[in-house]
């Protein structure tokens, strides 16, 4: 288990800015920490195993630290909502989704310490209750019968707090035949003693937490005066609204409204607007969608619900434990505090290392002389990734990986706390995808030293761990780089990377905001000089949000290696309303950026690398000097070669340009390695690697009519090699060739009458 | 239905994944041996838990519902992922077919 965690409070920083760490401690009452550069996260003792630079700082030294929690679950609050002291009639569309969970709250204006108020909410099994709370007492009254999961109701619940007269109607939108939820039913309870404040899908806890939380959806919450038949509701909502009833208004939030902001819009008279704590999704379609349009911008009334999950988390909101302002020469490069509690053994691992980037300085000013190679910190990829746990969520992680599931110490402690908040590669507890994913919180795979399930045999390195083999290679080599993260790019832009001749990717640069891929484009038309380092790159596209800064949003639609499906209607990002999914999708593949596309993935073992004949082009006589070898990277640290877990090939049709050259195709690859969904139509029996020719990664390389150049290793395991034999080997060498080739300032041929361009 | 392991037909495939429990196996059939056994069917998942990376592994069993806890099976500690994947592999082997195997992974000439 983990006795120690933390997270920094940003994933990119200049020298002379601060940052702050949030650290929590399982253990003892303080910690060690120390700033350490990040050369190399990977244990595996056939590599050259961990390293890290420590870098005297003010951070250095012991720290108080205590235990630090998170508060999941998403809820809307209406601070100065008033109390509800006179009879009131509450109607709502709901949509349940997790009814095995007990005690959850539809509405409250609660005092958890006193037990007085009124609750309105579902117990296990689907039943909807109402409590009031007051001088008599607590006092519930439960519907007789239960709400069927993932149907749509209306509900009304009218109730006197002075007398204590409860009805609870609720009426599915679809009548199925042998159904039994229909409930119209009458109770007495004691009167009940209301308080300031109001909250929809959550309850405010005694402690200071939120909880009780409800899962699923609502759209169009309305009070309104006095006690009313269920009948009303529909009058309720039509717009423009009823006159008459409109004077009885103390309520209507409307949740079509600012769909991308974390405010909800009281349309009624008293503007009690409400706010959104924990991101709960929103664009999500109502109870009245009908199909005839997809997007929420275009038919906002619509997509009236909003769906809370009681697993939702934004921003853990974590005490600062050690801030840190960098020091002005700080060189751009991968770092770390290294937080520790005492030694780790087998039962517990009590250090971590928080990970964060330094980017050059902001201030042109003092940048002095930069290095011309910038390697763009895959953030987006690793936000999509923060604590990746379909090896607990979904089951059948284990035919896929070929081998036993791996759980570390981080793995057990991410099983106990669900609070941590998923990827968007998890589903929440009630079944529906995790569209949001939040760097506000500790992200356990984030980390040096982390050792994961999903990685090939081996070291078993995904994303940052797996990135640490090219920072490493990096240093061994004696590159100086900069660093530019995604987030840095998405608010950037060109300007960012426009001075950088060679941009590196990490190993699984896989998302990419609208703007980021429009400034990488720009600066490859322009001349730039693209070593792509990994595979399945520029895949899905992802939002950001100015309202929820830290958050990062994706729609799973239409296609794609999907480990969970959005729902139709729901394919369009509510923070910025863009058509979410696949670049490719979008008419923007991979190739037209990288020269490649992803092709095949699979998790079991790598393979290697076979020349083709346009490794003998002379335009690619620079790659290979000193590398007569037939076949490239049979050996590494992920699978055992260079090509492998995800896969990309060039395709011309896809947009490949025209003169890629194919250098070296990988073959061998077993049969758990798979031809990617979207390469087919009517399902071939042949989808392995052993049977399938499609089912390759291609080295690749090509000039841009800007001068510049693309590169392409096309496999997510190819740093994985960097290291072999002393780092003097076949993989090592190619890549040292193009990088030192690609720093050259000489421009590459852009005709074939260009010297050297012709065999 | 799918394919139903049978000890008589499937036998040959055990000293195969005796000499490599992870790697590329180069018979199909054991590849569907091993498909059938991976195949997730409810109830609790077995996992591999890294006591220490590289050097220390026990078995675990994770229930189907993240509420209830990991069962860790740290009476029977494994030096390598190979050792741990031959130990689950003779359970399922009893499993499927009933047999018992009495074979430990590092005992190759046996």
């Amino acid at each position: 288990m983990l006795k120690i965690t933390g997270y920094p409070d940003r994933y990119s920083v200049a020298p002379g800015e601060t940052i702050a760490f949030k650290v929590s401690l399982e253990e003892e009452d303080s910690f060690e920490a120390r700033l350490v550069r990040v050369i190399h996260g990977d244990a595996n003792p056939q590599g050259p195993g961990l390293k890290f630079r420590h870098v005297p700082s003010e951070a250095d030294g012991r720290h108080p630290g205590f235990t630090q929690t998170m508060d999941a679950g998403s809820y809307m609050t209406v601070a100065g909502f008033p109390a509800l002291d006179a009879a009131f009639t509450f109607y709502t569309m709901i949509w349940p989704t997790l009814l095995r969970r007990d005690d959850q709250t539809i509405l409250s204006q609660w005092d958890d310490a006193t037990g007085t108020g009124i609750h309105i909410g579902l117990k296990a099994g689907g039943f909807v209750t109402v409590t009031l709370g007051g001088p008599g007492g607590v006092k519930q009254a439960i519907a007789p019968k239960a709400m069927v999961q993932r149907q749509w109701y209306a509900l009304a619940v009218a109730v006197d707090p002075v007398s204590g007269a409860v009805r609870i109607d609720q009426s599915p939108l679809i009548p199925y035949a042998m159904s039994d939820d229909r409930v119209s039913a009458q109770f007495t309870l004691s009167p009940a003693a209301p308080l300031p404040g109001l909250m929809l899908a959550g309850t405010a806890m005694a402690d200071g937490t939120v909880g009780r939380h409800f899962d699923g959806k609502l759209d169009s919450p309305i009070l309104i005066e006095g006690i009313h038949p269920a009948a009303l509701q529909d009058r309720l909502m039509r717009a423009p609204r009823d006159i008459e009833l409109g004077r009885l208004l103390l309520a209507h939030w409307d949740f079509s409204q600012k769909i991308d902001t974390a405010e909800t819009v009281d349309t009624g008279p008293y503007c009690l607007h409400g706010t959104l704590g924990n991101l709960p999704t929103r664009g999500m379609k109502g109870w009245n969608w009908t199909g005839e349009d997809h997007s929420w911008t275009r038919k906002p009334e619509h997509y009236g619900a909003i769906h809370f999950h009681s697993d939702d988390l934004y921003d853990a909101g974590w005490k600062t434990s050690v801030e840190v302002t960098l020091p002005e020469d700080l060189p751009s490069g991968p770092y770390a505090l290294h937080v520790s509690c005492g030694e780790s053994d087998v039962d517990a691992t009590r250090e971590d290392y928080i990970s964060f980037f330094v980017t050059p300085p902001k201030d042109p000013a003092k940048r002095g002389k930069r290095p011309k190679l910038c390697f763009l910190a895959p953030t987006c990829s690793y936000i999509a990734y923060a604590n990746h746990a379909e090896h607990i969520t979904a089951r059948g992680v284990e035919i896929l990986m070929n081998r036993m599931v791996h759980f570390g110490h981080s793995d057990l402690w991410m099983y106990d706390h669900p609070e941590l908040g998923g990827s968007l590669y998890d589903t929440h507890a009630d079944g529906s995808g995790v569209a949001y994913s939040s760097r506000l919180r500790p992200v356990l795979n984030f980390k040096a030293q982390y050792h994961s399930w999903l990685g090939g045999h081996g070291s078993a390195v995904y994303q940052y761990n797996a990135d640490t083999h090219l920072f490493d290679w990096l240093e061994e080599k004696g590159f100086d780089y900069d660093v530019i993260t995604d987030e840095d790019l998405h608010r950037g832009g060109l300007s960012l990377i426009e001075p950088y001749d060679v941009i590196m990717t990490g190993t699984h640069p896989e998302y990419h905001s609208t703007a980021m891929w429009d400034a990488m484009k720009a600066w490859i038309d322009r001349g730039g000089r693209l070593m792509y380092m990994g595979g399945n790159g520029w895949y899905w596209r992802v939002a950001f949000s100015d309202h929820w800064p830290g958050a990062m949003e994706l729609r799973r639609a239409e296609d794609g290696i999907r480990p969970w499906i959005a729902e139709p209607g729901e394919y369009y990002h509510s923070f910025n309303g863009e058509y979410g999914g696949l670049w490719r999708r979008l008419g923007r593949a991979p190739n037209v950026m990288a020269g490649v596309g992803f092709i095949a993935q699979g998790f079991d073992f790598s393979s290697y690398y076979r020349r083709a004949p346009d490794a003998d082009n002379p335009r690619a006589r620079f790659i290979f000097e000193g590398v007569p070898d037939e076949i490239i990277g049979d050996f590494g640290l992920v699978g055992g070669g260079a090509a492998g877990i995800e896969l990309d090939c060039i395709t011309t049709d896809l947009g490949s340009p025209t003169n890629m050259l194919r250098l070296a195709s990988s073959e061998g690859h077993s049969g758990m390695m798979l031809l990617v969904n979207e390469e087919f139509g009517p399902v071939p029996p042949n989808l392995g690697g052993d049977q399938n020719d499609r089912v390759r990664a291609d080295l690749a390389f090509g000039e841009t009519a800007a001068g510049g150049a693309l590169f392409a290793t096309s496999s997510i395991a190819w740093c994985g090699s960097l290291s072999h034999n002393g780092y003097d080997n076949n993989v090592s060498r190619i890549t040292e060739n193009v990088l030192r080739r690609f720093l050259d300032p000489a421009p590459f041929p852009t005709s074939p009458d260009t010297e050297g361009a012709r065999p | 239905m799918v394919y139903k392991i049978v000890a008589e037909d499937d036998r040959k495939y055990v000293e195969e994944f005796r000499e490599a429990p992870i790697t590329a196996h180069r018979s199909p059939g054991l590849q569907r041996v091993l498909n059938i056994m991976r195949l997730y069917r409810g109830g609790d998942q077995y996992i591999l838990i890294a006591r220490k990376e590289f050097q220390d592994y026990v078995i675990g069993r994770m229930p189907p519902l993240r509420d209830d806890p990991i069962v860790i099976e740290d009476g029977m500690v494994f030096k390598s992922r190979e050792a741990a994947e031959w130990e689950l592999f003779c359970r399922r082997w009893r499993q499927h077919t009933g047999e018992i195997i009495n074979q430990h992974y590092e005992d190759k000439t046996a």
